[in-house]
């Protein structure tokens, strides 16, 4: 087995590249000694069967960044029989920098010159041959994005790896990157050299496609204007889209459960049946349920940010977004968690620094997301005339921001972020159709594999806290949960939350859908209009409007603690961040309930 | 043409300009030499963002945008206006 990691700067399509070369066939691996997951695939180059690891993007091997040091201790610690450096045609003025500094690696390398396609536009020539000269290593340009669709250079370019591989018998190891390292005065001599003898760069460029539209994206009053817009427009697909697919998926699955597994689970013993139906079966339509959504928000993140348009959200929203300790790009997940707090999380992913990502995963579960949508519109019905209804809506989407606010301003000193900021605009481009679909499938396919075991654990455990002991009516006082409810009275009551809606609280820590059916079990009604009834007959709007604060702010659901845990990789990280929701939501709902209490309501 | 010493930061849009020094942290100065950033370069500002925002910038094909107190400690010479 042969070895290739795959190496270039960010925005260079180096993600393309491996999607294309590996037939997205990768899967994310730990990578022994590393803190960080990598992308890997196994795959036949030629007759040599060879592990293809794909590095994060860094701009110089020397560098300080996190991603730069997990570079330089996977080159330290993996001995390699092929680097394949991709980089930008385009930009090609300052990438070679990272090309010579690899070549004095002593490793066999490749370097690919990737977007050859954008570069005639950007009045970019380049000869391949004479810089293959100055570096000693094969050139060759090619397009990663129209693959052999574009001239001969990905061919050539597999041709070129397979044959490299086939003649590097032993894999090579650097013992120590420092030592191999070129001072800056050096670089930019070899630099300027082989850009004088192989590159011509017209200065005639400047009007582009990119230009004009930028002058409308980022103009200085129009642009926010429009991001919100493109925003609104994207929120609107997702779950105009979303919802109702959604919907279709449960329905399908309730189907199945009616039509299939009823009937053929009838014989076990009714303990067993409600265990492996209702807790397994559902918990896996829990999962399941989330991959529209996810499917469609990436979808669309991926042309957002293969477009260019998520570097320049950045710009645009920077001024406001630093005072908090976040980034432009915090802003605009913060705004994709309004549908659904899941995949906006697992969108941090493009924020480099740890601390700035940190913090805008803290953020985010506060945005009011369409689950606890469903319990406010249901509950502001039943307890609110129609005129006040919509005001109490809204009302609950300021605590929402307020919250996130808050959060923000706490604990930006936990979560320092140092970065500088300084982020690439690169011209805008439109992915392809199969760049689209690739992306979002590798999501969901990640999604699945990591979160399914942690809900369906979760959900299992409701279900048996709910139904043991066994000679107990379910859900009821005498249960695990309902002495759970009982037992945080204490608790909850300065809330004016009592034990049934304190059990229901319990079941929304699966997921806020949970609470309408939890509820309903409770009061024991089975259609929505007995529910109101019941539930409007039992408590006031005081305390309500205490049980929607609380619902809306302690931790959404299962899956956002799951994927917390793992986009963080610290149990301690989503510890803090259901602490803390918990803590803010008993705080406000105290508050609230207390002093709507003292004014006389 | 007039030439004047000033930091990138003050440069008005259109503005073109040479740079002289970068006075910055080890890291960030890496950083803007990986994107470009080198003594006697060309760069052109082509835009500042509302309410004291980043700027926006392009050196030979890259385009670039940067906080207003990190570019200031980027001195250029400006050769156009």
């Amino acid at each position: 087995m042969k070895r290739i990691a795959v190496l270039g700067m960010p925005n260079t399509g180096k993600s393309t590249f491996f999607n294309r070369f590996t037939g997205a066939t990768a899967s994310v691996g730990n990578w022994a000694g590393m803190t960080v997951d990598l992308m890997m695939a196994t795959l036949k180059i030629g007759e040599v069967t060879a592990d293809v690891i794909d590095l994060p993007g860094i701009y110089d091997l020397r560098g300080f960044s996190e991603d730069e040091m997990v570079v330089q201790r996977f080159l330290e610690s993996t001995p390699l029989h092929l680097i394949i450096i991709i980089l930008n045609t385009v930009q090609i003025d300052r990438q070679l920098s990272l090309a010579l500094q690899i070549k004095r690696l002593q490793i066999p390398a490749i370097l690919l010159l990737n977007m050859a396609d954008e570069a005639p536009k950007f009045g970019v020539k380049v000869n391949a041959e004479k810089i293959a000269q100055h570096l000693e290593m094969p050139v060759i340009s090619m397009s990663a994005k129209y693959g052999n669709q574009y001239g001969k250079g990905y061919d050539a370019a597999i041709d070129a790896i397979a044959q490299t591989l086939h003649q590097q018998e032993h894999p090579i190891c650097v013992r120590n990157i420092s030592d191999c390292a070129i001072d800056d005065r050096q670089l930019a001599t070899e630099l300027d050299a082989i850009l004088q003898d192989a590159v011509h760069i017209s200065t005639q460029h400047s009007n582009t496609l990119t230009t004009r539209l930028d002058r409308f994206l980022l103009h200085p009053i129009l642009g926010l204007p429009l991001f919100f817009a493109a925003m609104y427009l994207m929120f609107q697909v997702v779950y105009t889209l979303g919802t109702p697919l959604q919907a279709f998926l449960s329905f399908g699955l309730d189907w199945i459960k009616v039509a299939a597994l009823e009937p053929v689970f009838t014989p076990f013993p009714s303990f067993l049946k409600g265990f492996l139906i209702g807790g397994l079966y559902d918990g896996i339509g829990t999962v399941v349920a989330f991959i529209p959504v996810i499917l469609l928000f990436f979808f669309c993140m991926a042309i957002v940010e293969d477009s260019g348009y998520l570097a320049r959200s950045a710009f645009l929203m920077d001024a406001f977004m630093e005072r908090l300790g976040l980034d432009g790009r915090s802003f605009v997940m913060s705004l994709m968690g309004f549908g659904c707090n899941v995949p906006a999380i697992m969108g941090t992913r493009v924020m480099r620094s740890p601390g700035l990502r940190m913090l805008s995963m803290l953020v985010i579960p506060f945005s009011l997301c369409s689950a606890r949508l469903n319990v406010f519109i249901f509950m502001t019905t039943a307890l609110f005339t129609p005129q006040v209804a919509p005001g109490v809506l809204f009302s609950l989407y300021l605590f929402s921001f307020a919250a996130a606010l808050v959060t923000a301003l706490l604990f930006k000193g936990q979560f320092p972020n140092h970065d500088p900021l300084v982020l690439e605009l690169p011209p805008y481009r439109f992915p392809t159709i199969k760049q689209i679909f690739v992306r979002a499938w590798v999501e969901v396919k990640h999604f699945l594999r990591w979160s399914n075991q942690f809900i369906i654990a979760g959900v299992v455990i409701i279900w048996l806290l709910n139904h043991l002991p066994m000679d107990v009516p379910p859900a009821s006082k005498q249960t695990l949960s309902g002495m759970i409810g009982q037992a945080v009275q204490p608790l909850l009551q300065p809330l004016g939350i009592n034990s049934q809606l304190a059990i229901a609280l319990i079941f929304g820590f699966v997921a806020k859908e949970v609470v309408l059916g939890g509820l309903a079990v409770i009061y024991g009604a089975s259609n929505d209009a007995g529910l109101g009834g019941a539930i409007a007959h039992q408590i006031d709007w005081v305390q309500a409007y205490s049980f929607m604060l609380f619902t809306l702010l302690y931790i959404p659901c299962l899956s956002t603690i799951a994927v917390l845990k793992r986009e963080s990789k610290s149990a301690k990280f989503a510890t803090l961040a259901v602490v803390w929701s918990i803590a803010l939501a008993w705080i406000t709902s105290f508050l609230f309930y207390q002093g709507a209490r003292l004014l006389g309501f | 043409m007039s030439v004047s010493h000033s930091h990138l930061a003050a440069l008005k849009p259109g503005h073109i300009a040479i740079i002289a020094s970068l006075n910055l942290s080890p890291q960030f100065h890496q950083r803007l030499l990986a994107l470009g950033f080198r003594q006697g370069r060309q760069v052109t500002m082509l835009r500042r963002s509302a309410f004291a925002g980043p700027i926006h910038v392009r050196i030979g094909t890259t385009e670039v945008m940067l906080r207003r107190r990190d570019a200031q400690n980027v001195n250029v010479t400006l050769v156009r206006r």
